[in-house]
């Protein structure tokens, strides 16, 4: 028996040396564990985000402290965004990480949100595009308009119609484009797998699925690029997106196509929900009431991390060739990602409930 | 031809790369840690790659490869140590292994059961392997002829299984299956979003529940349940420890169905989106089915250990196709095996380029996933006698510790004390169904396809639609091809076979008959259990009719098939085989303990979890298990629940997990691990 208590003597030791880190000293981190808890599960692309940057981040805090995520899946997210909001006064131990995921149930008033994003503060925003496509018989008869599109019915493998597939579909409705959305897709990789064996007819993938798995179907011909969603410019106009500078954006095919306007609240509503799901996706977040002095030694860590020199290589594979927001452009990006105009918030819950029969009590 | 030709100089490329020492160095030490993980039920790969994560980075791509590959391929080969000895299925790999591997080791065949079944992984490790080489460069056409009806399909196909383990009558396993499918809609509906069974209000439910906790539930604590009442060693035969040899020969003389299954292991595997959850259950089918003397499966024949073993490793395999062709991961931890590659800087994306441009790195991975195998199984099998000697040890001293670890793994699935209401709620509808001769493997296989076959039969029918309206021949080449039409025919074939012959398979033992009113009471709570169910989807307003479709037709056919049952149980006599009772069985003599008194302990743990968390809990309730239930002295008391404690808080260190919370943490602020 003498050897379990010595062990459990040990370990007694240690959870006591645990618990004293509870006192802090700002500014330095060293001996600490920093949590940045992710509101999916361990399989998500907020996971390969969160942990792309977590090692960078520990070398780049004073004192080193380890990073580590940790993930609180539930709910489509608004689990752990919920608990997030109880989390008070941070001492810099606590991270977390939002998601587009995590914006489109806030802005529509889905009733489990229980978060206020206003409350929390936002040291890092990083942001991704979209690109759509067609299979090769719609891609011949498109012309950069959709006039020619509107006698085609279309199949389209979605996640769900509160998930980030309200950008495009709604786009497409925009457009006049007739889609039958085919739902319960579990990723857009399955979609992506549809569309190749010919059951789904139109796609979408975020930029960097579209280079990773689309971009060959293009090559080969079995697909026709459409558009892509574009890219916010200082000004907050829809610009082409830098990372597919060819491709025309939704905005530029709206203008061409009879009967779509780039104007009024329709395409209020596309561009705020636009907003709020790709050019800022994804931000980190410490809590409410976390110290300014804290809040800037994150800000100064992420810094730091976006001027290594090899920073564009390492991130173009994970995060694709998109701007990262630190500081001051992260509060410019949670802004925008997280205001909507109401009319353009009562506009898509009416539209959800005519297309797809969803009611959100 | 051409293709198979440039591929050999990239399996030769290969090869030279994976057969250094530093990288079988770094594979052998990610086997010993996911071996030590996969001991653990409920755990899993998950949580064994999240562990080496922090350590990916900037690491040299070979060797990180060599130990995240060592850590997930050896899973499924450990977690069978949990299947046999305690009739706990490790991961959702090894459910089927628990059928006959847990009556062997109760009969003192441990040893010979783990090594057959670890010889027959190997070899499905090996044979998954070279198939997948020649495979993997003609997958890609097979895997996108699988749409949703085919995939549908594959899906019925595995719950045709339902009959060959339905028991001795089939209307008890469609109703089981039926509740099981049913469990399985509870939550979000996948179209409108509409709930079923499940309320806002109550916000645990709407997730749906995880296989992890209903795999445990259903099968892990009925049985710890049952051990302990009995108070004795699993095994009460002493000559454990041989027997590892005639294991590796029992393989051997069925060596011919280990092929078969791993065949059947690599294709399913290789089928996107079943996940390889039912893998196991299909092999099994097909072992009983396939098998000449049948009387033996359920009550400890060797075949039933050697199928789903054969299957399961393969399976790993199979699932990588999907995986790096696709990039659509086959597994929780396929999906995290994605993440972890880029982490490793190595420029590749898994998706369809991987073939092309990097065929040599795609042919490393399938090949250290198969000598990953080999060091796994021999580890395993040298482990087998010594691990088998558990089985000998009184039970009541195993117990808490089982009781702590299947908690912690539960609740490490939604992170939320309802976990661990939910696990003891499914775990008393598995000591019931264990109880009456219920089919708890067709309530099984039920759960766990019930959203595939929702989800591709609502697809398959939305996409038919469109292409009926298009003509209709190319509706009937959408719904009739090949593929559907031959799965057709088998399913018919299995079902047939199946109900043929399940009367014979007695898949958890022979229960004899007793009274009527225990065994209608139960039958009752059913009833009403999915009358409730039917109410509650029938009333999902039209708008959403489309999460309705699904659970109304369930629960019609299964409130049919009960209520039938209802109806026999009126006017036959008490000893027909449609009151199973255990508790009137020979077994029920021998328990000490009433079911009652022994559900109260775990009770207990989750009631004080409630209050004090779970770590306080936990020390309360070993404490006063060891010293009331297994009657230990004092100091003998202390030195075990220390070190239970002192293991767990070890556990969930190293895998930076945390422990439910209680009321206790809401009101202060407690250091980890207390809070």
């Amino acid at each position: 028996m003498k050897p379990k208590m010595k062990l459990s003597g040990f370990i007694a030791a240690g959870i006591l040396a645990i618990g004293s880190t509870f006192s802090v000293q700002a500014a330095d981190l060293s001996g600490k564990t920093v949590e940045w808890i992710i509101p999916f599960s361990e399989t998500g692309g907020s996971a390969k985000w969160a942990n792309f940057f977590a090692p960078l981040l520990s070398e780049a805090l004073p004192g080193n402290p380890s990073v580590v995520v940790k993930f609180m899946p539930g709910a489509g997210s608004t689990k752990g965004a919920n608990w997030f909001q109880e989390q008070k006064d941070g001492d810099g131990t606590l991270i977390f990480g939002s998601s587009g995921s995590t914006q489109f149930p806030y802005l529509l008033g889905d009733p489990r949100v229980r978060y206020e994003y206003k409350d929390w503060n936002p040291v890092m925003a990083s942001g991704t595009g979209g690109v759509a496509y067609l299979n090769a018989e719609a891609g011949a008869k498109y012309d950069g308009s959709a006039n020619n599109l509107k006698d085609m019915t279309f199949i389209y493998g979605n996640q769900g119609a509160t998930r980030l597939d309200l950008v495009p579909a709604l786009a497409w409705k925009m457009l006049g484009m007739n889609v039958e959305h085919v739902m319960g897709i579990k990723g857009r990789g399955d979609g992506r797998k549809m569309f190749e064996s010919g059951e789904a007819t139109i796609d979408y993938q975020t930029s960097s699925g579209y280079l990773k798995g689309s971009a060959e179907l293009v090559e080969a011909g079995k697909a026709v690029p459409m558009m892509t969603w574009g890219s916010i410019d200082d000004a907050g106009n829809i610009v082409r997106d830098p990372t597919f500078p060819d491709m025309p954006t939704f905005k530029e095919v709206c203008e061409k196509t009879d009967g779509c306007e780039t104007t009024g609240e329709q395409w209020e509503a596309w561009k705020a929900f636009f907003v709020a799901g790709f050019p800022s996706q994804k931000l980190a977040f410490l809590p409410a009431g976390t110290d300014k002095e804290i809040i800037d030694m994150y800000v100064t860590a992420f810094e730091t991390i976006k001027s290594r020199d090899d920073f564009a290589e390492i991130s173009a594979g994970r995060l694709g060739k998109y701007p990262m927001y630190v500081g001051k452009g992260a509060q410019t990006a949670l802004g925008s990602a997280t205001s909507v105009p109401s009319s353009a918030k009562d506009f898509v819950v009416g539209w959800l409930k005519d297309e797809f029969g969803v009611e959100l009590k | 031809m051409d293709i198979f030709l440039e591929a050999l100089p990239a399996l030769g490329a290969a090869f030279s790369q994976i057969l250094q020492p530093l990288p079988i160095l770094y594979l052998a030490i990610g086997v010993v840690m996911g071996l030590c993980i996969g001991v653990f039920p409920g755990l899993g790969g998950i949580a064994g790659l999240s562990l080496l994560l922090p350590f990916m980075f900037g690491m040299d791509p070979v060797l990180g490869l060599s130990l995240m590959i060592g850590m997930v391929a050896v899973v499924p080969t450990s977690d069978t140590f949990a299947s046999v000895l305690m009739g706990i299925p490790g991961s959702s790999a090894s459910q089927a292994t628990v059928l006959d591997g847990f009556p062997m080791a109760k009969n003192g065949q441990a040893a010979r059961a783990l090594s057959a079944a670890f010889a027959s992984s190997l070899f499905g490790g090996l044979v998954g392997a070279m198939f997948l080489t020649v495979f993997i460069l003609v997958a890609r056409p097979v895997v996108l002829l699988f749409k949703s009806p085919e995939l549908l399909m594959v899906s019925v196909f595995g719950l045709s299984m339902v009959g060959i383990l339905a028991g001795r009558i089939a209307l008890k396993g469609v109703v089981a299956a039926g509740l099981g499918l049913l469990i399985g809609t509870i939550g979000e509906g996948p179209f409108n979003g509409e709930l079923r069974m499940s309320s806002y209000d109550f916000p645990y439910l709407t997730d749906g529940l995880k296989l992890v906790i209903v795999g445990l539930g259903i099968f892990a604590l009925p049985e710890v349940v049952a051990l302990l009442r009995r108070d004795k060693a699993i095994s009460e035969k002493s000559n454990l420890g041989s027997g590892w040899l005639s294991g590796v020969g029992d393989w051997w003389k069925n060596k011919w169905l280990s092929a078969r299954c791993s065949l059947i292991g690599v294709i399913v595997g290789v089928i996107p989106g079943l996940g390889g959850s039912v893998v196991d259950w299909i092999a099994y089918g097909h072992t009983v089915q396939s098998a000449k003397d049948k009387s033996k499966f359920g009550s400890g024949d060797v075949r039933g250990v050697i199928g789903p073993e054969s299957s399961n490793n393969a399976k790993e395999g199979g699932g990588l196709v999907p995986t790096l062709l696709f990039g659509i991961p086959g597994s929780g931890s396929m999906a995290i095996f994605i993440g972890a590659l880029a982490l490793l800087g190595t420029g590749i994306d898994v998706g369809p380029s991987m073939l092309e441009n990097h065929l040599d790195f795609t042919y490393s991975i399938v090949w250290l996933l198969a000598l990953a195998n080999v060091i796994g199984t021999v580890i395993c099998i040298c482990l087998a006698s010594p691990i088998s000697r558990l089985t000998n040890i009184r039970f009541a001293l195993l117990a808490p510790f089982i009781f702590m670890i299947i908690s912690f793994a539960a609740f490490q699935s939604g992170q939320d004390l309802m976990d661990l209401v939910a696990l003891f709620a499914i775990g008393l509808l598995g000591i019931m169904m264990r109880r009456f001769d219920w089919s708890r493997p067709a309530f099984l296989i039920g759960f766990v396809l019930s959203t595939p076959v929702e989800n591709y039969s609502n697809n398959a029918t939305q996409i038919a639609g469109v292409k009926f309206r298009q003509g209709m021949e190319a509706g009937l080449t959408y719904i009739a091809s090949p593929i559907v039409i031959i799965l057709l025919i088998i399913t018919v074939i299995s079902v047939f076979i199946g109900l043929r012959q399940a009367k014979n398979i007695l898949a958890e033992g022979e229960v004899p008959s007793g009274g009527k009113r225990a065994p209608i009471t139960f039958l009752l709570a059913v009833i009403a259990f999915v009358a409730f169910a039917l109410y509650n989807t029938a009333s999902i307003p039209d708008y959403a009719r489309v999460d309705r479709v699904f659970p109304v037709f369930v629960a019609s056919v299964t409130l049919v098939s009960a209520l039938i049952l209802l109806a026999q149980s009126m006017w036959v006599s008490e000893s027909h085989i449609l009151f199973a009772d255990r508790e009137s069985s020979d077994e029920a003599k021998e328990n000490i303990y009433s079911l009652w008194s022994t559900l109260a302990w775990f009770a207990m743990l989750l009631a004080l979890t409630s209050l004090f968390g779970f770590i306080i809990a936990l020390l309360v309730f070993l404490l006063n298990f060891m010293k009331i239930r297994a009657g230990l002295n004092w100091i003998a008391t202390v030195a075990y629940s220390a070190a239970g404690i002192a293991f767990i808080c070890l556990l969930a260190h190293l895998l930076k997990r945390d422990f439910p919370p209680g009321w206790l943490q809401s009101v202060v602020n407690l250091p980890w691990p207390l809070g």
